[in-house]
């Protein structure tokens, strides 16, 4: 048995029926993650001995019957940005080079609950901003189909480290395309869940009111299977909402008879790679053979999605990363001769470029005199493009269309032109303004080789639906 | 003649709320721990973590709005206030901006006036909002080097802003006065400026008597008692009015009151002023506030002072000037009405209170709100002199300790021996060795000189050590005699 190409729900089953053990599954993967991280630079932290023992703990403990969940045993990578009791903690930066945190995130105590191994936390765009994984302060990770191109990002870690079988399954944050985009770009299944199902908890924030954790899967089970174990209402997270319907397992059924699918004409307009076209085109035809209603319309607003994000993200951040400022934790710098010398030294000494240029952008609109400018304005903006997916959803089911415009792009081709950058997030980006979920699946190949994902846009709370619709796709395609 | 000047103020006050826990985490609001022992992810600004709202600081801030009959927000928000210093752990302070919780509000304020010309104004209030509070820097000149203590971090704020209504210091002082009675009998908070429990900052400006237009103003900080804020504002009040009879402009500032100099330093100017980028916390969802939630609270508004003050008129047998000095404090009230309710005679008790409570007060330099002893305490004391188990100096003696240390009367009366003795063969033997050893006294006590019997009693207590009852030792004397 080839352990490494087992799904995690397949290898928690396998570890069940005693066929391996969390231990030799644990062991196996830390191989290769030996083998394989010079060439793809996955993860900023690997905690080999501690995954062991805790494969260990958990191997006693399905043996004892206390863990029977379908996860139990499964090794798990965290994406760098949420918080884990006793494990560097870096969010891909420098100005955390030494965080280590008191607590851990909701999502990962839940993970454990369910009886995961955590091997170790995944690389990141600082602070999640970037779409490439390149302005990680740790160096890049490379796209495991093709490590001479990116990962995505800003979860590209987790994604390589789920497509380059350097992990079972991981867990990334999406804010404006953050899971969906590297999912796409690696080959494998992502998803964001609806704003408020997966605790913030424990997630170093980027846009607090954006934000979602979610899982980085090799298949759409995994997936279903992975929200199922993270969702809980948590009374820490004044935005966790308590939600009834989050047997998210029950949807894996292949059928979408009668589904309402709508095509937007304004995600297939200019700037989209022919070849991604086609093959997210070539999906919707397979979802339609199998029953589904597909239909063209217009969403309208596309374009103001770029703008609206990037002022009220940038808002957010500026204010969310204030912390972050030599006096109680991470990088300080020295010889500072007063307080604001040292405040504006560790600063600028230890963030990145992007991260200052978010930094700039988001105090500049919030400034006296620029607020009702801008970040009123975006605010108003992102309740007519959320008006606009409600008008969607009352007549479709899902809607359907491409993840990103390309295949993943060269190393080091991206940063040099953030706004070219930026654009890349169109088709991700509104349904985290409209609070959403979105799920990418793998649909097919560029002539190049490199992975493309289709996206399927659920309206708020219908994850069960898009997983329907996703495995129904993979099943059949 | 030289011109007459007006002075114009406005106050904002901050008040820290009575709530057992902070605003947005779980961590004691208990003043005095060690340094950084109340503390946790949240109110530290650990990455990762997040607030989640105090439902009794919106109760609280919602009844002190319903007390100074301002409109309530039912849907109100938080904002962020961005800035950095150390003691602020996230460097923004989570505060009210655009919504905040309470407006328009009004209090009556009564002043005594100049020769006794007493009257009534109101004074409205501009807006109440909820904050968090910030930590505390210590400075360690030794290491030469600055702590934080998280501890404060968190704890809830109210503050409350004025309009520029106050024309006085007394007016100004009045005003602090009634919205601290308000909150105390709210139980809002204890309202200590010392401790700084209520926080004044004073907005000042000055403008030629009959002028329309409000002068430039400044405002003042670092005030922690009333005199305090008496001086400052008489102190900034000539300072503004030497710069304008110099010809001179009064710059908008903040200045900084330091009252061992009696003068005020300024911090800092409107141009150094911050821009604090205030927006909507998206960390925290919008309150909202019910109509059935805010009729529950208003429904639980308590008997304010006009209310109790003509409730005591009508049911105790007391002096309006006592009434008058109870229900000036609510705790002292409190103490009043639960000794009343344990059964004792309302006379009694207010006299305890205006009267020894008073002294003691006054001599320790505490506030009312500073009383240790309880009600049950007080109505055992009043029993034992009811009862002759003591008498009325001993009461006195025992009053203290119970002032000082709140000791169960009974019980220290019985450990201290202290009671009345009542066996009169002993009282006779002592009377009799008195009248034996004052022959001069005995003489002229039967010359007429009724005094002398005074100069007896005081000796047969004494002997007794002040264990007797003067009433029965002066009518055994008399006997004797």
């Amino acid at each position: 048995m080839d352990i490494l190409s087992l799904t995690a729900v397949e290898l928690a089953k396998a570890i069940r029926e005693g066929k391996t053990t969390s231990v030799e599954a644990t062991q196996a993967v830390l191989d290769k993650i030996a083998a394989s991280e010079d060439t793809y630079h996955c993860y900023v932290t690997v905690e080999r001995e501690k995954a062991l023992q805790q494969a260990a703990e958990v191997q006693k403990k399905i043996e004892a019957g206390e863990l029977t969940g379908p996860l139990a045993g499964v090794p798990f990578a965290i994406k760098d940005n949420m918080c884990t009791e006793g494990t560097l903690t870096t969010c891909s930066s420098k100005i955390l080079e030494n965080f280590i945190p008191t607590f851990s995130a909701e999502a990962v105590l839940n993970l454990e609950k369910a009886g995961v191994v955590i091997l170790g936390k995944t690389n990141m765009d600082e602070f999640a901003m970037g779409s490439t994984t390149e302005t990680s302060y740790y160096g890049v990770t490379k796209n495991p189909r093709n490590p001479e191109h990116v990962p995505g990002g800003s979860s590209g870690g987790s994604a390589a480290a789920v497509a380059a079988q350097e992990c079972f399954a991981a867990l990334g944050s999406d804010t404006g395309g953050s899971i969906r985009q590297p999912a796409s770009y690696c080959g494998v299944v992502g998803m964001k869940p609806t704003y408020g199902t997966v605790s913030r908890y424990g997630l170093i924030a980027y846009g607090s009111s954006l934000d979602q954790i979610g899982p980085l899967t090799k298949d759409v089970t995994d997936c279903a299977t992975v929200l199922e174990a993270i969702t809980s209402h948590d009374p820490k997270d004044s935005t966790s909402m308590k939600r009834e319907d989050t047997d998210f397992t029950s949807a894996l059924v292949a059928d979408v008879k009668g589904m309402k699918i709508g095509i937007p004409r304004d995600y297939f307009g200019e700037g989209l790679d022919p070849e991604v076209r086609d093959a997210v085109l070539a999906a919707a035809e397979v979802l339609k053979a199998q029953g589904a209603e597909v239909e063209e319309f217009d969403l309208s607003l596309v374009d103001y999605a770029i703008p609206t994000y990037y002022t009220i993200a940038a808002a957010e951040a500026s204010s969310n990363l204030e912390r972050f400022d030599g006096v109680k934790y991470g990088y300080r710098a020295q010889d500072a001769e007063d307080l604001h010398t040292m405040y504006k030294r560790s600063r600028s000494q230890g963030f990145g470029p992007e991260v200052k240029r978010r930094i700039m952008l988001g105090s500049f609109v919030l400034s006296s005199g620029y607020y009702d400018a801008y970040y009123l304005k975006a605010l108003r903006v992102k309740a007519l493009i959320k008006k606009a997916f409600d008008e969607a959803f009352a007549k479709y089911d899902v809607i359907l269309g491409p993840v990103a415009p390309t295949t993943a792009p060269k190393l080091g081709s991206s940063l040099a032109d953030p706004i070219k950058m930026y654009l890349g997030d169109i088709y991700t980006i509104s349904i985290n303004l409209a609070g959403l979920p979105g799920i990418s699946v793998p649909c097919g190949t560029d002539s190049k080789g490199l992975p493309i994902g289709m996206q399927l846009i659920g309206d708020c709370f219908k994850e069960k639906t898009l997983i329907r619709a996703a495995y129904t796709y993979e099943q059949r395609r | 003649m030289a011109k007459q000047y007006e002075t114009v103020i406005g106050l904002e006050v901050h008040v820290e709320l009575a709530t057992k826990t902070k605003i947005f985490c779980g961590c004691s609001t208990a003043f005095g721990g060690r340094p950084n022992t109340h503390t946790c992810p949240v109110c530290t600004g650990m990455p990762g973590s997040l607030p989640v709202l105090n439902k009794q600081v919106v109760e609280y801030a919602v009844a002190v709005g319903l007390a100074t009959n301002c409109t309530i927000t039912q849907y109100c928000k938080f904002d962020r206030k961005n800035y950095f210093y150390p003691d602020n752990p996230q460097n923004y302070q989570i505060s009210q901006l655009y919504l905040p919780i309470c407006r328009n509000g009004s209090v009556e304020i009564e002043v005594a006036g100049e020769d006794g010309n007493a009257y009534t104004k109101p004074v409205r209030i501009h807006e109440i909002h909820m904050e968090e509070d910030a930590g505390k820097l210590v400075h360690d000149d030794w290491e030469d080097c600055t702590l934080v203590d998280y501890n404060r971090s968190g704890v809830p704020l109210i503050e409350i802003v004025s309009e520029p209504d106050m024309r006085s210091a007394e007016e100004v002082i009045a005003y602090l006065e009634k919205l601290r009675l308000l909150i105390q009998y709210l139980g809002a908070s204890d309202c200590k400026l010392q401790e700084g429990s209520m926080r004044a900052d004073v907005n000042l400006s000055v403008r030629e008597v009959g002028a329309e237009k409000f002068g430039t103003r400044t405002e003042m900080k670092n005030l922690n008692s009333f005199k305090a804020i008496a001086r400052a504002i008489q102190g900034e009040r000539e300072r503004q009015i030497d710069l304008l009879e110099a010809g001179k402009e009064v710059i908008q500032e903040t200045r900084r009151w330091d009252d061992n100099k009696e003068y005020s330093y300024a911090m800092r100017s409107k141009e150094d002023a911050q821009d604090y980028r205030y927006f909507p916390d998206p960390d925290l969802v919008p309150v909202y506030i019910s109509d059935e939630w805010l009729d529950s609270i208003r429904s639980r508004q308590p008997e304010f002072r006009t209310e109790k003050m003509k409730r005591y008129k009508e049911e105790y047998d007391i002096p309006e000037y006592d009434i008058d000095i109870i229900t000036g404090s609510k705790h002292l009230a409190d103490i009043f009405e639960a000794s009343v309710a344990l059964g004792s005679q309302p006379k009694k008790v207010s006299n305890w209170l205006m009267v020894e409570t008073m002294r003691l007060l006054k001599e320790k330099e505490m506030e009312p709100e500073d009383i240790r002893f309880s009600p049950e305490h007080l109505s055992r004391l009043i029993a034992l002199v009811d009862g002759k188990v003591i008498n009325s100096s001993v009461a006195k003696e025992v009053f203290q300790v119970m002032f000082e240390e709140d000791v169960d009367p009974e019980q220290y009366v019985e450990e201290k021996g202290l009671k009345t003795v009542n066996d009169e063969g002993a009282l006779r033997k002592v009377v009799e060795e008195v009248i034996a050893a004052n022959s001069q006294s005995v003489e002229d006590y039967h010359n007429g000189k009724e005094k002398a019997i005074g100069f007896l009693v005081g000796q047969t207590m004494k002997a007794m050590k002040g264990k007797a009852d003067p009433a029965s030792v002066n009518q055994m004397l008399k006997e004797l005699l």
